[in-house]
């Protein structure tokens, strides 16, 4: 678990953290969310020692890291494993040399025994053995986030770092990045910390999800409640996604029985599919055709 | 006010390289990695460089000794003392500052701006040690040998243009080299060649450090890396001779 109290961070005269508090749990996708300049980025920075806090504490299970000594902090960075937005991975390197990497570092393992590591991680992140060998370069970005997941889990970290993990990703290979972090995540029973803006994302595997507003946190909830939330700062913000602007107008639909006449059938199944819900009363969840039984909500 | 902030933070850089490694084993690795790259990767502009000085002033001083009271033998003395002296540490280190210096701001640069120091820095590397520290290591191992080398070359380059130009005979410019000659000269160049080692890979690697921003500012601190370490070293040169000669 990791707790963050009252943290602030300020540049010069600019505050960018304001006080924020809040608690991410094991075995949980926990997804901060927020507009750009919203200080998303410089909470993950200070939460991952890469930025030092001007006051607060970041707790890793109980034990505050910003006022450890390098030592300790090096303790703790080694359960760490973060997914950049770029991937930074190194680029003189091999694939297989990049997820090895840690191991060569950390382990003294045998070099059998870490390609066999190294080929159980790329193998959990669903990447064929002909991509082993190449460079990063020579490979796809949603290629090059699976690599870098691979790195940031190939010693079994206890906290996972993601920033930006769909940026620059095609809406289904974001979902298969995605669906990867949240199985991972359950697997391993860490601490998943997200940064993203990407609502399908948050609708998919936000277990909690911390809405980050002007260096204050705003609101909190999960992916359902996001939804019903009356936060008007955090509709304005997820207004720009169509998907939850259609979702919000299913439950206005809800609420008031009334269904826009202008909303295309596709879109009523499709997120009836994503919420599990019979929101227009037709008696099926998603396309009628399917037949799915109705939801008990 | 700027150059007193920069000497802070490269004090502070430098005192940060000096700690425990995390694996001895990849450090060496990284080591050696860095003297193939400065090392073997400079050895064939060095080469073409040191030949080419020492013949073009074999030439230009035989050009300038008209006099037939001045031996001959003075022109490959002449020749030795400048390349021992000046052409073969100072001209080489110059090339090597756009060589080796832009190399190491430039790939510094790129693994700061595209977050593969902030990498190493979560996993708990200590950066400073492990990219910073054996860059200037192999620079000083490399840079001294290549100095040696040039000097070599630079002489034997003299030699050859003398010889094809029909400037000195081959025994007559092997009798110069060894007169009146002062070792001194060449524990003076590979002194210099040290300092400028030094100069050559921890300047550019602190602008390649410290870089924020994108691809522009990349170019940019390559540029101020191979300005700034070039005008240190012409300073440090002149430092040097005034002091040790």
């Amino acid at each position: 678990m990791i707790e963050i109290k009252n943290l602030k961070k300020s540049f010069d005269d600019k505050a960018v953290l304001k006080g924020v508090d809040v608690i991410f749990d094991d075995g949980k996708c926990n997804l901060i969310i927020g507009s750009s300049g919203s200080g998303k980025t410089v909470l993950m920075k200070c939460m991952v020692g890469l930025i030092k806090p001007t006051s607060g504490q970041v707790l890793y299970d109980g034990e505050d890291f910003v006022n450890m000594n390098d030592i300790e902090q090096k303790a703790i960075r080694e359960k760490i494993g973060m997914l950049f937005q770029g991937g930074a991975l190194f680029d003189s390197q091999t694939v297989e040399q990049n997820v090895m990497f840690p191991l060569d570092m950390f382990t003294g393992d045998k070099y059998s025994k870490k390609k066999e590591r190294v080929k159980q991680v790329l193998e959990r992140v669903q990447l064929k053995e002909d991509a082993y060998r190449k460079f990063p370069s020579e490979i796809s970005g949603g290629m090059q986030k699976r690599v870098a997941l691979a790195r940031a889990i190939v010693l079994n970290p206890k906290y996972l770092f993601c920033d930006e993990p769909n940026s620059g990703l095609d809406p289904q290979t974001s979902m298969v990045i995605d669906k990867l972090i949240q199985e991972i995540t359950q697997e391993y029973n860490i601490t998943t910390i997200i940064n993203t803006h990407d609502m399908n994302s948050v609708m998919e595997i936000g277990d909690h999800i911390t809405y980050m507003h002007q260096g204050e946190k705003e609101w909190e909830g999960n992916n359902k409640e996001i939804i019903l939330s009356e936060n008007q700062k955090l509709n304005d913000f997820i207004f720009a996604s169509e998907f939850l602007k259609d979702a919000k107008r299913m439950r206005t639909i809800q609420e008031t029985g009334e269904i826009p006449k202008d909303m295309p059938a596709g879109v009523k199944d499709a997120i009836e599919e994503k919420l599990n819900v019979d929101l227009d009363g037709d008696g099926h969840i998603g396309n009628p055709s399917k037949n799915n039984p109705p939801s008990k909500e | 006010m700027k150059i007193l902030r920069e000497l802070g933070e490269f004090i502070k850089m430098a005192g940060g390289m000096f700690r425990k490694p995390e694996n001895s084993k990849m450090y060496w690795k990284q080591f050696m990695l860095q003297c193939n790259d400065i090392g073997i990767g400079s050895l064939g502009i060095i080469c073409i460089i040191s030949v080419f000085i020492g013949a073009v002033s074999t030439l230009q001083t035989a050009y300038q000794l008209v006099s037939p009271i001045i031996p001959k033998t003075t022109i490959a003395q002449i020749v030795r003392d400048t390349v021992i002296l000046e052409f073969a540490p100072t001209l080489s280190c110059i090339v090597l500052c756009g060589v080796v210096g832009s190399k190491i701001a430039s790939e510094l640069g790129n693994m700061r701006v595209s977050e593969q120091i902030d990498a190493l820095e979560i996993m708990g590397i200590n950066t400073k040690g492990y990219l910073v520290l054996p860059k200037i290591l192999a620079g000083l191992v490399t840079i001294p040998l290549l100095i040696m080398l040039a000097m070599v070359l630079g002489i034997w380059g003299g030699r050859l243009a003398g010889t094809a130009a029909g400037i000195i005979d081959p025994s007559i410019f092997d009798t110069g080299l060894v007169m009146a000659f002062k070792a001194y000269n060449v524990y003076f160049a590979l002194i210099k060649s040290f300092v400028f080692a030094f100069i050559i890979t921890a300047v550019p690697a602190f602008y390649g450090y410290n870089v924020k921003g994108g691809a522009l500012e990349i170019g940019h601190s390559s540029t101020r890396a191979v300005v700034v370490s070039c005008v240190l070293l012409l300073l440090a040169d002149y430092i040097l001779s005034a002091l040790l000669l």
